[in-house]
Parts: structure tokens; sequence; C-alpha cells
């Protein structure tokens, strides 16, 4: 094969530069520039009139744009006029009409009540009730269970019975299956009312109007049920959920029969827009429902179609509503009426928000029946459940807090004080007080909290404990601020309180609240306090480990509260405090707290040692949290979090202290790759800043230092898993090494780069992807060139080492056949051959001589490099022989090649190439 | 499906007083057409009388079993013999509720020994080969409205142990007060009954209180007083025998309402409040063959086992 001989053409960079570079014309300040409107028009939207001037003057062609001010289409894309909205709006019908309903719905939601988004609506304490009062309480899974559970006894006996009989009459309209409504878990008791709740809409559906009434009714029916009294609250709900539905349902077929072909009902319509029919299936339902035998039943059927009231007069909502509140009276049992009240509320605030008096006769009724919890029938009851008053009581705040809720929004303060002192005639009740605390205006309750402390101080506790009127005391305080005079000693006075509470877990429900008080009107003196006595309560028999989301609350208030990390770890029991969290999952969880808001809060990079100790050991933690069952994600969090810390550390000016902390943290954190990679770079920049403060010329002293980085990164590179993160950083940390005169450790950084070339796997793993690799090798090696344009000869070693060994393991490289990679690398070779045979180099670094000058064009230098060449274009011309033996083959490809819009010039080669063979 | 016949009365509640045109339509639909022999429409008005077999006997009540007493029946013919077309036809009519002689035109009331019910029937006579079809359909009269002002009746009402008929051992009762009062017995059906009851001591629990709605029905003369009584919680019949021979005065319960539930707070008051059932209650009527009248009980239930009732007459009118 016959060798080609390689001359490179001389080139003059300079005047290469000089002559392809664009003249540049100043431009004279009224001049138009297509960019300059964009940056006039947020300045000076009114001087339209000069810019039209401009514009006249300006011979571009956008100025034939018709419209008045050049708007930036970027901008313009952000008015909501976007190809994508725009094809959203217009496309999809469905969705149009989707969100037109929608808006109507909450249109209708707006009309039809005065109620505000600022009251909390029922669907928020639904779960709560629903979670508070299931879960935790066991003893209801018992009783329900069945006999043998519960405690032995006829007692328990009677009430399985009678959860049989009720069960039983719940499925009175259903052939068969009682029996396996025996012994029902609260799960399946739950599961049953769902389905309960489904065969309505079912039975509705399918016209069965009287089967769905019958499902209401004995609904309704289990709610004067009280046999397993823990449950009673979660049963309300589950209930009235049925008991919404059925209003719903029975509210919409009266409308719907209002609604002929011609016209819609609107909204707010009048009873004289009903017609007939309408009136009389409405009529029909009222009279059914007041026919139904039982009282409580009839109650909560006829509550919840209150609305339909409307299609027969309008005064209707507001005559029932206190007929019904009467009605309530004759409801014996405390917890059942009282929670018949909440019902009444919730439908009226619902239907007829306006309708204030309701509430308060509700409420004041309630008062009277109030010393019925205490009466006898309600103890024999108790009695007979084994249920304790303290665990009794706390049935009521759903409902009460409820009642007290609606009757507080957006009632005048005079109402509110008067609701106080019929409160306090009673006795100052805990039960009650503790409603007033939890359902008024946190600011009102604020404004009296002395007063507060002082009721609660008194008040007769009853079975209700006191801790809990604390905890909520606590609640308001933290959304509203009591009077500046009154702060220390309302903490003082809560905090004796507190810190007497024996069960760590009432002690902590309560604590926890208040360290947001704590926090946010007094200094870390208290807050230590505060903290210490938390961890002298929460130490004795390891009780934290009941309390850790707590705990954790606790934490995370102290964070949001204490911005400057010097002042919260000055805090001296917050260490201590942090010490308790001993599961390792919430430690973590803990630590990637703080990390996260040290991260956001703090805006200098610091050195104080405390808060570096500290973080180092959160940062610690959270790494020694990592093991072989870690998750990817979980791992990239962590490392995120101990970056941005290791990136807010700086001794300013001390680099030595700089370097032995980022060795450090490498003995530290090890096990997390982009934690270490991150401090190669944060080393890399150390060597760097050093060279910028010596300005290029190392001192003995420094360059010293600068070995020392360079060698950290050196021994850090092979801990890696990442190959190509290995390649970028050997290469990375020699661009380094090169930029600081450490030319042997260049040399080592490139040829630990060049022998892990052949390791390269041909498939890599990306975002858990199998992807070939050679784009990634391809693009290492042509920015590998271009460094080796640079890195001067060894003396003792021959010309071009380096070049010669990362060709030789190119060529070792096992390529994908027929690739053209192998063929690409080796023309970018050609590229960087050429240049070097320049006689001045492209570029430069400083201080660093390259072989241009350390050669000088000696001759014999170029006849070696141009051997090289020759090689090189050897490889090349052969992988163009492969692909000419099968000639067909090589015609598709010139002419697949020519497509490509930079292989234009191939196309006509493909032309002539059937020529040739045709000759 | 054949051919179906159905009435469509046009007032939504099927009300009609005397004097009115009762008007609607007849619809015939049909996939075919209809060959037929004539439509006619009959207004029906009847009132029927049963003896009770636990005042009678069974055979007495078999052989005293009173007429129906006609109070209205007249025919018109809709349409003479001849072909309906395929699918809907709808035929108006109006029907005046004319009485003749002194009849007077009862409201409507379903009960047990007394009924009085009004229907419209259709018939469509047809070929020997097809059925004839008949469509009945009820609709409720409404008596004009009594004349005269209407007066309320308030009647307060003291219940102890002392005020008690027919107890077996008073000693036994636990001690209790209730107070009350109902607004009025004379009631306007359209109206609910109201009043208030107020528990002001009770030894014992309470365990629930009722407002019992009777109606009496006499057929023929009765007689018969009606005291306050303490029974036992089985006894829920109030049957008993009428004093005139071959006549019976019965009185059922028509619905039994709830308005306490379980230990009610004392000295509270406690509402009192029934709706009148429709169709099952009318104003109180008395004529010479039979009587409609109407009583409220109110039973209060005491643990463990006492029932006690208190017994008020009402008047029922419609105004």
């Amino acid at each position: 094969m016959a060798v080609f001989p390689w001359h490179s053409r001389n080139r003059n960079y300079k005047a290469e530069f000089a002559s392809c570079r664009l003249e540049a014309v100043p431009l004279e300040f009224g001049d138009y520039h297509p960019l300059k409107p964009i940056t006039k028009f947020s300045s000076q939207v009114t001087e339209s009139k000069t810019k039209k001037v401009n514009r006249k003057g300006s011979t571009s062609s956008t100025s034939s744009s018709s419209s008045s001010s050049v708007v930036d289409p970027l901008s313009s894309v952000l008015d909501g006029t976007d190809p994508l909205s725009m094809f959203a709006a217009t496309a999809d019908p469905a969705a149009l009409a989707a969100a037109m309903d929608s808006s109507r719905r909450k249109r209708d939601r707006d009309d039809n009540s005065v109620v505000g988004s600022d009251f909390e609506p029922w669907t928020n304490k639904r779960g709560e009730i629903l979670a508070r009062y299931t879960t935790t309480e066991k003893l209801s899974i018992n009783l329900f269970m069945g006999s043998e559970k519960g405690k032995a006894g006829t007692a328990t006996l009677a009430m399985s019975e009678k959860v049989r009989t009720r069960l039983e009459e719940l499925d009175d309209f259903e052939e068969g299956s009682q029996k396996e409504l025996l012994n029902l878990t609260q799960q399946d008791y739950v599961n049953r009312i769902e389905e309960l709740n489904q065969s309505l809409k079912d039975a509705w559906a399918s016209d069965q109007k009287v089967k769905a009434l019958k499902i209401v009714i004995q609904c309704s029916k289990l709610l004067s049920d009280t046999s397993v009294i823990q449950f009673y609250p979660s049963k309300f709900v589950l209930i009235t959920d049925i008991l919404d539905t059925f209003g719903k349902l029975v509210y919409e077929r009266i409308f719907s029969m209002c609604v002929d072909s011609r016209s819609v009902l609107p909204d707010h319509f009048s009873p004289e827009n009903a017609n007939d029919t309408a009136k009389e299936t409405c009529l029909n339902w009222f009279f059914k429902i007041a026919s139904i035998r039982e009282l409580i039943p009839r109650f909560y059927v006829e509550a919840s179609i209150l609305k339909c009231n409307k299609f027969l007069s309008k005064t209707g909502i507001s005559e029932c509503l206190p007929r019904l509140t009467c009605m309530i009276r004759g409801i014996g049992d405390p917890l059942v009426s009282v929670y018949a009240r909440a019902y009444l509320c919730r439908v009226g605030m619902e239907v007829a928000p306006h309708l204030k008096e309701t509430l308060n006769k509700n409420f004041f009724d309630f008062l009277l029946t109030f010393k019925q919890i205490h009466g006898d029938t309600v103890q024999n009851q108790l009695v007979v459940q084994g249920v304790e008053l303290p665990s009794y009581l706390p049935l009521y705040p759903p409902a009460m807090d409820w009642i007290f809720q609606c009757i507080s929004y957006h009632a005048p303060e005079a109402l509110l004080t008067e609701m106080m002192e019929r409160c306090k005639k009673l006795g100052n009740n805990a039960l009650l007080l503790n409603s007033v605390m939890s359902a008024f205006r946190a600011e009102f309750i604020a404004t009296r909290s002395m007063d507060f402390i002082g009721m609660i101080k008194e008040c007769d506790e009853s079975g209700f404990p006191k801790h809990l009127l604390f905890r909520s005391l606590g609640l308001n305080l933290a959304l509203a601020d009591p009077p500046e005079s009154d702060r220390l000693q309302i903490l003082n006075e809560a905090w004796k309180v507190i810190t007497k509470l024996k069960n760590p877990q009432d002690y902590i429900n309560c604590a926890e609240v208040w360290v947001e008080y704590t926090c946010k009107h007094f200094t870390k003196r208290e807050v230590n306090t505060v903290l210490a006595d938390v961890i002298k309560h929460m130490t004795p028999d390891r009780a934290f480990e009941d309390s850790y989301p707590q705990l954790q609350l606790i934490i995370k208030k102290v964070i949001a509260h204490f911005h400057d990390f010097s002042v919260l770890f000055s805090v001296e029991k917050f260490l201590p405090f942090l010490d308790m969290f001993q599961k390792e999952s919430v430690r973590v969880e803990v630590c990637k707290c703080i990390m996260d808001a040290f991260i956001k809060h703090q805006q200098e990079p610091t050195k104080d040692p405390v808060i570096l100790n500290a973080l180092l050991h959160v940062c610690k933690t959270m790494h020694d949290s990592v093991n072989a069952l870690t998750l990817e994600d979980e791992k990239r969090m962590l490392s995120y979090l101990i970056n941005g810390f290791i990136k807010m550390v700086s001794f300013g000016r001390d680099f030595e202290q700089q370097l032995s902390f980022y060795v450090e943290s490498r003995s530290m954190f090890c096990n997390l790759e982009p934690v270490l990679v991150q401090l190669i770079h944060s080393v890399n920049r150390l060597a760097m800043e050093t060279r910028k403060v010596m300005k290029g010329n190392h001192s003995r002293k420094t360059a010293a230092f600068v070995r020392a980085c360079v060698a950290y990164c050196f021994i850090t590179i092979p801990s890696l898993a990442g190959i190509f993160t290995r390649l970028n950083l050997y290469l990375h940390s020699g661009q380094v090494a090169l930029a600081n005169q450490c030319l042997s450790q260049a040399d080592a950084f490139f040829k630990a780069a060049i022998s892990l070339v052949p390791e390269v796997p041909k498939m890599i793993n990306i975002d858990g992807k199998m992807r070939p690799s050679e784009s990634f090798l391809l693009e290492f090696l042509c920015n590998f060139f271009s460094t080796l344009l640079i890195v001067p000869d060894h003396p003792e070693h021959g010309v071009l080492f380096l070049v010669r060994e990362l060709l030789n393991v190119i060529q070792d490289y096992t390529w994908e056949d027929n690739s053209d990679e192998k063929i690409r690398i080796y023309t970018c070779v050609l590229h960087l051959l050429s240049a070097m045979s320049q006689e001045t180099y492209l570029y430069h670094i400083d201080k660093v001589d390259s072989n241009d000058s350390l050669y000088g064009g000696d001759s014999k230098f170029l006849a070696e490099n141009n051997k090289l060449c020759e090689t090189v274009m050897a490889q090349i011309l052969e992988h163009l022989k492969t692909l000419a033996k099968d000639e067909v083959k090589t015609l598709e490809y010139i002419k697949k090649q020519s497509k490509q819009p930079d292989m234009t010039h191939l196309t006509e080669l493909a032309l002539r190439l059937p020529l040739q063979t045709r000759t | 499906m054949g051919t179906a016949l159905d009435i469509k009365i046009k007032r939504a509640n099927k009300v009609y007083h005397a004097g009115e045109v009762l008007s609607g339509v007849v619809v015939i639909s049909s996939k075919d057409s209809v060959q037929h022999q004539g439509v006619s429409l009959t207004m029906e008005g009847t009132v029927n009388l049963q003896l009770s077999a636990k005042s009678v006997g069974v055979f007495e009540a078999f052989y005293n079993s009173v007429k129906p007493i006609q109070i209205i029946n007249s025919t018109i013919e809709m349409v003479k013999p001849g072909k309906f077309p395929s699918g809907k036809t709808e035929i108006p009519f109006e029907f005046p509720l004319h009485l003749k002689g002194n009849k007077v035109l009862y409201e409507t009331y379903h009960g047990v020994f007394v009924n009085i019910q009004y229907t419209l029937r259709c018939d469509m006579k047809r070929s020997l080969l097809a059925k004839d079809l008949t469509k009945t359909c009820e609709f409720i009269v409404h008596s004009a409205p009594q004349k005269g002002k209407f007066t309320p009746s308030p009647v307060d009402f003291t219940i102890t142990p002392e005020t008690l008929q027919n107890v077996k051992e008073r000693a036994l009762l636990p001690k209790f007060l209730l107070r009350g009062h109902l607004n009025s017995t004379n009631c306007v059906i359209t109206q609910p009954l109201t009043g208030e009851l107020v528990v002001e001591s009770s030894e014992a629990a309470i365990r629930s209180v009722e407002l019992q709605l009777v109606r009496v029905e006499t057929c023929g003369e009765g007689r018969a007083t009606r005291p306050g009584a303490c029974l036992s919680p089985s006894t829920a019949t109030l049957t008993f025998h009428g004093c005139a021979e071959g006549y019976a005065r019965d009185a059922t319960e028509i619905q039994n309402i709830q308005i306490a539930d379980g230990d009610v707070c004392r000295g509270l008051s406690v509402p009192i409040y029934m709706v009148f059932p429709r169709l099952f209650t009318c104003p109180t009527l008395e004529t010479t063959n039979f009587k409609v009248e109407f009583e409220v009980n109110i039973v209060v239930l005491l643990h463990p086992d006492h029932l006690i009732t208190e017994n008020f007459p009402l008047k029922l009118c419609r105004i």
C-alpha cells in the first residue's frame, strides 16, 4: 500500500483570526438594533414616539412589521397565547366543558353561600376525626370483634347482641348475609358503610327511591346506638357522608324536574319557578320523612334534605331550622344530641349560613343540657361499657368544636364575649373552655391569654385533662400574638403547668405546641430552657421512642425560627436534643431538615467552628445511614445536601485550613460519590484560587501547597466508580495541574486517563437505561486532544509520547464493527497533529512552554510528527478500502451520508462513483 | 308490548274540590293501530264500611257487612267505536264534580273500617278476540273549607302517678312529674299538631316519649269513653267494643311518632310536633251511617317497663 507523505499546512492564526472576524461597527446611540427594543421596552414604555423615529431610519427588514412596538418573542409566549395553551383551549371541547362546569359549580358555591374560603370546611375535619377515633382506639375494634375479646360478663354479651340486632336491622332491606356482620372489625364496619353508600347510589340510579330512603333511615338509626361509644365520632362521620349523598341526590332530582327542555332554573330560583310536579314530589318526601317513627332517623333524614325547602317556600329553611333545633332536645343521650347539633349546624352553614340564630340557639340549648354529661344515665352507661370519664369526654370536642366554629365565624366580638361568659357561668368547665379555644379566632384568644390561663387554672377539671387545655391555648398563640407585656408571664405560667405533667405523651403533646410560641417571641436562652426541659422529661425510660413525630416537629419549629445557624448551635441543648433521635431513619430525617434549612437560609460562606462541627456531625449521620439498600434517589438527595454544606464552607485566605477541611470531609463522606466529585472540584478550585492570589507566580510554599492539592485529587479519583467521571476528572485535574506548573503531576493525570480508556465498557448505564458509550468516548477524546496540544513533552520520553500512547490505546480498543467512530477519532488526531506542527500554537498556558517553544520548529520533531500523521492516514485509507470492497454498499453509504446537511460535498462523489465502476 | 292505556290528571297533586272540573287526558299508546268498540270514562266515589270481626264476630261481620255507599257515579263515552292510529293518542276530558240531590262529597280517607275513595276508570271495549282494556286512577277530593271562625283550643296537662287511672299497683310506680300543653286540640289538617312537654322530674330514666295518632271509626252509632290508662307495654291495640248492637266503634293506630329518645334533660321543654299524614286523615266526619274521629295519645315509656299514656281527642278541620 502506498504511503502518502503528510505535510501540514502552515497557518498564521493571528492573521486568520483577523481576517475571519466580523468587522465591528460601533453603534451610535440613536441607531436601530434588533436587540435594543427588548431592553428599552421594559425600561421606557412611554417613549414610543422616539422609538418610531428611530426605526424609520433603520434599514432592517423587521421595520416592515406593522405593529407599533416590537415585542420580545420570548415574553409574548408567556402572555397565555402560546400554541400549546391555545390548542388546549380550542381542541378539547370536553375539557372545555369540564372547565366551564367546574367554574359554574364554583360560582354556585360562591353564590349560594356567604361562607368564604376562610371557613374551615367539614371535609378538613372529617379525616382528622376518622384517624383519631378509629386507629388509635383499640377498644372499639375489640368491641366489634365480638364478645370473647371484650371483657367477660353479661355486659359485653348484651352489647354484642345489640350490635347484632342493629346490624340485622341494617340488613333488613336485603336478604340474608346478617351472619357475616357479626364480630365486625372496625375496618369491616367502615367497608360495610361504604357499601351501603354505594347501594344507596345504585338504588337511586335504578329508580328504587323507597329502598334508598330505607337505607338512609337504617343508617341514621345506627346513630342512636352508643354501644361502642369510642367509635361514635367516626361512625357519625361515616353515616353523615351517606346522608350528604342522599340529600344531594334528592335535591338534584327535584331540581332536574324543574328543568324542562326550554329553560334551566337559575341558581337563585324562587319557589314560584318550581313547577307543580317538582313541588308535589318534594312535599311527598317531607310527608314521608315526617312519618318516620323514630326520632333520630327522622331528624337526620329531614336535616339532610333541608335544602329542598327552597322548592316549597322562601321561608321554608328559616322555619325548619329552629324546629329541628328544638327537636334535638328530645334526644336524651348528650353525646348523640351534640353530634346531631353538629350535623344541623353543618347543613345550616351549607344551605343558609346567614341564619345565625339557629346556630346560637343550638349552642345555648347545648349549654342547657350540658349538665347531663355528669348525670346518672351517662355514668351508668360508662360503667357498663367500662369507659373512664377522661376517655369519654374527648369524644365531645369534634362536635363541639364544629358548633363553636360555625358560631364564631365572622361573629361580632360581643357575641364571643357573651359566649365566653356563659361558659364561665357553667363553672368554667374544661370541656367548654377547650372548645372555645379551638374554635374561636386565634386573635380573640391571644389577646385574652392571661384570662384564659386564669380560667384554665381554676376550672373544674372533671375528667377533662388540663394539658389539653394548655395545648389548645398554645395552638392559638402560635397563630396570633398576645400583648407584648404579657408574653413572658404567659410562657412562665403555661410552662409551670406543662413541666409538671407526669405522662411523657401528655407532656410532649403540650410542649410541642408551646415550642412554637417560645421560638417566636423569645431568645435562644428561653428556647434552650425549653429544650432542656423536654430532654429532661423524655429521657427517662426512653420515652422519646414513642414521640418521634412530636420531637421532630419541635426541631422543625426551632429551625424555622432560627435562621442564623451560629445562634442555633450556640443553643446548648440543641445537639443533646438531637441525640434523642436514636432510631436511624428518624435521625436522618431530622438531619435532612436541618441541612435543608441551612442551604436555604445560609447566605454567606462560613468558617464558624461551632457550625462546622455541628453540621459535620449532622452530615456524617446522614452519610453513615447509607448502606447497600439505600435507594439511588435517597443517595442523590443526601449528596445534594452534603454538597450544599461543603460549598458553604470557606476559611477565606487560610487555604491550608480549607484543604485540611476537604481532607477531613473526604474521609467522612467516602461512600457518596457525588460528594467526592464535589470535593475534587473544590480542591481544584482551591488550587486555581491560589494561583490567582499569587498571580501565576508560585512561591516555594504555594507551589508545595498546590502540589498537595493535586495529590489530593490524584489519590481521590481512583476511588470513584463512574468511568467517565474518572476520565473527565483526570483530564480536568491534569489541566489544573498544568496551569499550576506541576508538569510531572499533569503527565501522571494524563497517563492515568490514557490507561483508563481501555476499560471503557461498550454500554453504560445512564439514568437506569443502557446506552452505547462510544459517543461519550468520542467527546472525551476530542476534549483530551485539545489539551494534549499544549502538554509539553517529557525530556526522558520520546517525542509526543502521550499522543503515541493514546493512539496505541485507541488502536487496541475494541470498536463496534463497521463503525466510523475510530476513523472519526483518527481524523481528530490529524487535526491535533497538524496543529502541533505549527510554528506557534493556537493557545498556550501561561508560564508553561508547550512543544512549539520547546522544539522551536525543529525539523526532526516535524518529521516525527509527519510520520505519525502518515500512519494515521494509512489507517483511515484502510478503512475506506474496506468500505470500497462492497461498492454498492459504499455507494449507498456515501449517498446516505450525503443527505446529512454538512456532507453535501459527498453528493458529487456519489454521482461520480458509478461511472468509475462502469469504466 | 301491546296497547297501553293511561289516565293523566292535570293537577300534579290530584286534589279537587266539589264543583270543580276534573280535567286531564287519556293516553292510548300502541305500536300498531288499535281497533276498538268504544272508550268510556267513569267517575266513581264510594264509602266502604266494614265491620270489625273483633267487635261483632266473624259471622256477624260477614252477615252485617254494610253495602258500600255510593257518593258519585257517572260515565261518559269518550270515543265511538273505531280505530286509533299507531303511536300515541291523547284524548282530553273534563268531568265536572257535581253531586245529585243532597249528597255530600266527603273528603278522601283511607282507613281500616271506613274507606272513602274516588276513582276515574277508563274502559276500552274491544272485539271478542282482544281483551277489554281498563285503567283505574285515584283522584283526591278535599272538602270545602269549613265555615265559621277557627278557634284554637289549648290544653294544659300534668301527668303524675296520681293522675293515672287503670293502675294495678300504684305503689310500684316511680315518682314523676310531666307537664305540658297542646297548642290546640282543634287542628287544621294541613298544620301540624304542636305543643310542648317538660319532664320536670322523674325517678326512673325515660326511655322514650311518643305521639300516637289514633283513628276512631264508628260504623253506625257508637258511644265510648276513653280513659287515660297505664298499661303494660305489650298492649298495643286499642280496640274495644261498641255499645249499640250491630254497630262497632274501633280505635286503631295511624302512626306513632317518637319525640324523645332516651333520658331527656329535666326541665327542658321537648317540642310536640306531628304532621297529619295525607289520605290517612281527614276532617273529623260524622254522618248518619259512620263516623271518623281522631285522637292523640302521649305515650311515655319509663325504665324498666312502665307505659304511661294520656289521651286527647282531636277535632280536625280544613280551613
